[in-house]
């Protein structure tokens, strides 16, 4: 049962277990790269990248890169430890059938 | 959810985090063309040399002027040969040429080669030029094996054959050109070879 418990309901989902997966292996990624990568709409990037940043999986940069507003976001240690755990939870899902 | 999809989230997060650090369209065939490139200015170099120079260089003459043009025109022909070949693969993976991916791939491929070329310039205008096979050798596979983290995996082994090919120069001076006419001609038709029937041939 301790497997089941590892899987993480937050993860449930294409659009943030791929946001995950790319700020796992890149340090950051701004909104629009997110974007193309997972083919979201604007609206749909937005509401899992909040979802993500409220459990604090997530940390949200706001900067400016010359008169244009850059939303740039990172993975943080714990958000790299569940996802982690979550990939491991589903490695044994699928092993143990 | 079912077995199934799980194993579908799993290939879907390694292909995110290939896709988004890595930039895979590098064509094979730019790599067979920069090694027959390379092949050609070495024919032309040792024909001049042999014919115009007495078999051996030296640095003030038109012969050494001529060889540096070819060396660079084999550079600058194989570099835009390369982006030519390799945007061409991009459009047809539906990738972008001019991303995070391939940005971080050639600022990582041109650093140990900016040095290094620098490096070259700099002992031959000391008048040092036994080296500089080697030398170039060398830094090229450093240069490999640095961009391999953002691209083909595949390149690092390249680069470990070039900087092999590069010490051994260095000990024997008196093969360094023929050992650069291996690592940057014969190797590269050989590289580019195995890459085009593991990557690009469907």
């Amino acid at each position: 049962m301790s497997i089941i418990t590892n899987i993480n309901k937050l993860f449930d989902h294409r659009i943030r277990l791929g946001i995950m997966s790319i700020l796992m292996v890149n340090e950051y990624a701004d909104f629009k790269m997110l974007k193309e990568l997972l083919g979201a709409t604007d609206g749909n990037l937005a509401s899992h990248t909040k979802a993500l940043e409220k459990s604090e999986y997530l940390r949200v940069e706001k900067q400016f890169i010359g008169r244009k507003p850059n939303t740039r976001y990172s993975a943080t240690k714990l958000g790299k430890a569940e996802f982690k755990k979550h990939i491991e939870a589903l490695e044994k899902l699928i092993h143990k059938t | 959810m079912s077995n199934k999809d799980y194993l579908k989230d799993i290939t879907e997060i390694k292909n995110l985090m290939n896709k988004s650090s890595r930039f895979i369209s590098l064509s094979g065939l730019s790599g067979i063309m920069a090694g027959i490139y390379a092949l050609i200015g070495a024919g032309t170099t040792f024909w001049l040399v042999t014919n115009y120079s007495s078999g051996t260089l030296r640095l003030d003459g038109w012969v050494f002027r001529t060889v540096l043009f070819i060396l660079f025109m084999v550079a600058f022909l194989s570099v835009v040969t390369g982006i030519f070949l390799t945007t061409r693969k991009a459009k047809k993976n539906g990738e972008k040429i001019w991303d995070t991916s391939s940005k971080r791939l050639i600022i990582n491929f041109l650093i140990p080669l900016i040095a290094g070329g620098l490096y070259v310039l700099i002992i031959l205008s000391h008048g040092k030029f036994g080296q500089t096979g080697g030398l170039m050798l060398i830094f090229y596979g450093l240069a490999l094996i640095n961009a391999s983290k953002y691209s083909i995996g595949d390149i690092k082994y390249l680069g470990f054959i070039q900087i092999t090919l590069g010490l051994i120069a260095a000990l024997y001076p008196g093969l360094g050109f023929w050992l650069w006419v291996i690592g940057f001609g014969l190797m590269h038709i050989v590289y580019g070879i195995w890459m085009y029937i593991k990557y690009d041939r469907k």
